[in-house]
C-alpha cells in the first residue's frame, strides 16, 4: 500500500492540481488532525462553548440546570438594561474612553515610526525603540500603581510639577475631568512603542527604487513622506484600523476596573466595569449576560462598519 | 570636512527637518524613560527627599528601606512563586498546543486548513463574554484552582499562533517534507525532528510572549481565585500598589497595622515595582532581539 501511495505522491510534486489518491490524503491528513486536535479541543471548550452560553442572557439562571438550561425568559434582561438609569451613562462612558483612545492613540504609533524612520543616527534610533517598547512589558497593575504615585497630590511627581508652575495641585486620579485625558495618555505612553513596530516593518518593506526617483525628482524629506512613505503602509493602517474598531470597547477593562475609585465613577464606570460589578459580584449572572452580550454586539458592528468602509473606498478588508 | 560638504549640499528645508525629528525623537525618549528611571532613582532614595520633589536626577539619601520591608513580607514571596508556576506551566502548555497546531494549518495541502484556519480567527472577533465563560469554568469546576490560570480563552492565542504559521511557512520549504517523506519519515517525525529544530527564532518569541502575559494576567486571579494561598503576584501588586494594604500582616519586624506615613508607603510601592518587574526587565533584553522579527514575519500575511 506504502509503495503505491509514493508513486502516486511524486506526480502529484509535479502537478499539485492533480486530485491525490483519497486513501493517501486520509492517511496524512490523519496526523496533521492528531497534530492540532488538542488546540481544536481547548478552542471549542473555553471559546466556543462559552459563545453557545450566550443564550443565558435569554434565560433564567438556574443554578441547577447550569448554563444553558433555565427558563426562556426572551428579551427582558435587554430591556431591563435599556431601561435601567445607567444604561445612557455607562454607553456614554463606553464610547467616551474608546473613542478617545482610537483617535488618539491610532495615530501616534503611526507618527513615532514615521519620526523612527527619519533617524540615521543608528545607535541612537537603537536606544529610543529599546525605550519606547519597554513599557509596554509592564503589567497593567504596575502602570495603575505608576499613575498612583506619580500623580499623587502633594508628594507625587506630577503633583509636584504641577504646582510648581503654579498651578493648584489637584488630585488628578479621583477628578472626573482628568479621568480620560490620564487614562488615554498613559495609555499611549505605554503601547505607542510596541504599536509602531509593525509600522516600522512595513516601511522597511519600501522598495528603494522609490526613495531614489523621489529624490532624482527633487523631493524634500517632507515630500518623501507625504508621497512615498505615507501610501506604503496605508494597507497596514487600514488593516489596525479595522482590529482596533472591533477590540475598542472591550480592551481596556483591566486598567479602567484599576483606576477606579469612588470619586470618578461618574464617568469611569463602563459597560464592561458593569457586567463585573454586576455578574460576579452580585451574581445576577442573567442581566450580566445581557449586558455583556450588548457590548459584544456594539463591537462586533462597528468591526462590520469599518470593515465595510474599508472595503467600499479602499479595497482592503478582513475577509 | 566630507560631512561639512554633506551637510553644505543639503537643502536648507531639510536641515530644519532633521533638526525637528531629533528635537521630537529626544522629547519622546525622554516622555518614555524619565518616570522609568524615576521609579529606580525613587526607590533608593531617603522617601522624605523624594516626596518634597528633591530626587530628580539621582538618587539621595540612600536607603534600602523599602526593599527591606519587601523581603521580609511573604505575600510577595507567595505571589513570586505562584506567578512562577502558572506562567512555566502555562507557557508550556500555549506551546504544547500551539506549535503542532500552527505546523499543520502551514501545510499548504491540508485540506481543513482554511476552515480551520477561519474556526480559529472566529475568536478574535467575537466571544461569549465574561459571564458564560465565568459560569464555564465553574461547571468544569478550576475556579480556584491553579488550572484556570492554564486552561482558558486564551490558552491559543490566535496571534502567536498565526505568527508562528507564518514563519513555518516562510521557512519550511515544501520540498523538504516531500523529500523527507520519501524516506519514510511521517509528519510527527518530521515536525519534531526537522521543523521544531529549524525554529528556535519563533519559539523563544512566542515562548516570551506568552511567558509575560502569564506574568502580567492580572484579569484571572480577580475573575477566578479567592483563595489567598492561590493569588498570582498581580492581584499581590494591586493590594500593595493601589488598595494601600501596604504590609498590615508583614512577617518579621515593622508591619504595625500599616501604620506607616504616605511617604514610606511610596518608597515600598517603588521598590514593589522594580520586584515585580524585574523578571520582565531581565528577560527584555533577551526578547528584545527579536520581537521586530516577530511582527514582521507575522504581518506577512494576515
Amino acid at each position: 500500500m506504502s509503495e503505491s501511495a509514493k508513486e502516486v505522491s511524486q506526480p502529484t510534486s509535479i502537478s499539485p492540481k492533480k486530485k491525490k489518491n483519497f486513501f493517501k490524503t486520509i492517511v496524512e491528513d490523519y496526523q496533521l488532525w492528531l497534530l492540532i486536535l488538542p488546540a481544536i479541543i481547548v478552542v471549542i471548550i473555553f471559546n466556543y462553548i462559552p459563545m453557545y452560553g450566550i443564550q443565558l442572557a435569554f434565560r433564567e439562571y438556574d443554578f441547577t440546570a447550569g448554563l444553558t438550561g433555565g427558563e426562556w425568559v426572551g428579551l427582558k434582561y435587554f430591556e431591563q438594561f435599556i431601561n435601567s438609569h445607567m444604561f445612557w451613562d455607562l454607553l456614554r462612558n463606553t464610547l467616551l474612553i474608546s473613542l478617545t483612545t482610537i483617535i488618539i492613540g491610532f495615530p501616534a504609533p503611526i507618527i513615532l515610526a514615521l519620526i523612527i524612520n527619519q533617524i540615521t543616527w543608528k545607535k541612537g534610533k537603537k536606544i529610543l525603540q529599546t525605550t519606547v517598547y519597554l513599557p509596554h512589558f509592564i503589567s497593567i497593575v504596575v502602570l495603575v500603581g505608576l499613575l498612583n504615585v506619580l500623580l499623587s497630590p502633594n508628594n507625587g511627581l506630577i503633583g509636584l510639577a504641577v504646582s510648581a508652575f503654579g498651578f493648584e495641585d489637584t488630585n488628578l486620579l479621583a477628578s472626573v475631568k482628568a479621568f480620560v485625558p490620564v487614562y488615554v495618555l498613559s495609555d499611549v505612553w505605554q503601547h505607542v512603542g510596541w504599536n509602531s513596530i509593525i509600522y516600522l516593518a512595513a516601511l522597511s518593506s519600501v522598495d528603494p527604487q522609490l526613495y531614489d526617483s523621489a529624490k532624482v525628482d527633487g523631493a524634500s524629506r517632507w515630500q518623501i513622506i507625504k508621497n512615498v512613505e505615507l501610501p506604503a503602509i496605508v494597507p497596514t493602517i487600514i488593516i489596525l484600523l479595522i482590529l482596533n474598531m472591533g477590540t475598542a470597547i472591550s480592551t481596556g477593562f483591566e486598567k479602567i476596573f484599576l483606576m477606579q475609585n469612588s470619586l470618578n465613577l461618574p464617568v469611569s464606570e463602563v459597560i464592561e466595569t458593569y457586567v463585573y460589578k454586576i455578574g460576579i459580584i452580585s451574581n445576577q449572572f442573567s442581566y450580566a449576560a445581557a449586558i455583556g452580550l450588548f457590548n459584544t454586539l456594539i463591537n462586533f458592528s462597528l468591526l462590520l462598519l469599518m470593515n465595510y468602509i474599508a472595503k467600499r473606498f479602499f479595497k482592503i478588508s478582513l475577509w | 570636512m566630507k560631512l561639512l560638504e554633506k551637510i553644505k549640499k543639503r537643502k536648507k528645508s531639510d536641515i530644519i527637518f532633521d533638526v525637528v525629528v531629533y528635537i521630537l525623537a529626544i522629547l519622546m525618549f525622554l516622555v518614555v524613560a524619565y518616570p522609568l528611571y524615576f521609579i529606580v532613582i525613587a526607590s533608593v532614595s531617603d522617601s522624605t527627599l523624594v516626596s518634597t520633589g528633591q530626587v530628580l536626577l539621582f538618587p539621595k539619601g540612600f536607603s534600602l528601606f523599602g526593599y527591606q520591608e519587601i523581603f521580609q513580607d511573604s505575600r510577595i514571596w507567595i505571589g513570586y512563586r505562584n506567578t512562577l508556576i502558572y506562567a512555566v506551566g502555562g507557557t508550556f502548555v500555549n506551546l504544547l498546543l500551539t506549535l503542532p497546531a500552527a505546523y499543520v494549518l502551514s501545510r499548504q495541502e491540508f485540506r481543513a486548513r482554511r476552515p480551520l484556519m477561519f474556526f480559529f480567527i472566529f475568536t478574535m472577533f467575537f466571544n461569549g463574554g465574561l459571564i458564560p465563560t465565568y459560569l464555564l469554568m465553574k461547571d468544569i469546576g478550576i475556579i480556584d484552582t491553579m488550572w484556570v490560570f492554564i486552561f482558558n480563552p486564551l490558552t491559543v492565542n490566535i496571534f502567536n499562533l498565526i505568527i508562528t504559521r507564518t514563519f513555518f511557512e516562510s521557512t519550511i520549504p515544501k520540498e523538504m517534507f516531500e523529500a523527507a517523506s520519501i524516506d519514510g519519515c511521517s509528519h510527527f517525525k518530521f515536525f519534531w525532528k526537522i521543523v521544531l529544530p529549524l525554529s528556535k527564532a519563533v519559539i523563544s518569541v512566542i515562548g516570551l510572549y506568552y511567558l509575560v502575559w502569564h506574568w502580567n494576567d492580572f484579569f484571572t486571579g480577580l475573575i477566578y481565585i479567592r483563595d489567598y494561598n492561590l493569588q498570582p503576584l498581580q492581584i499581590v501588586l494591586r493590594d500593595i500598589l493601589l488598595s494601600n494594604q501596604v504590609f498590615q500582616e508583614g512577617a518579621g519586624s515593622g508591619g504595625t497595622g500599616g501604620g506607616y506615613a504616605q511617604r514610606y508607603a511610596d518608597q515600598i510601592k517603588y521598590g514593589v515595582i522594580i520586584v515585580s518587574s524585574l523578571p520582565i526587565l531581565i528577560l527584555y533584553p533577551l526578547i528584545q532581539k527579536y520581537f521586530e522579527k516577530g511582527v514582521m514575519i507575522g504581518s506577512v500575511k494576515g
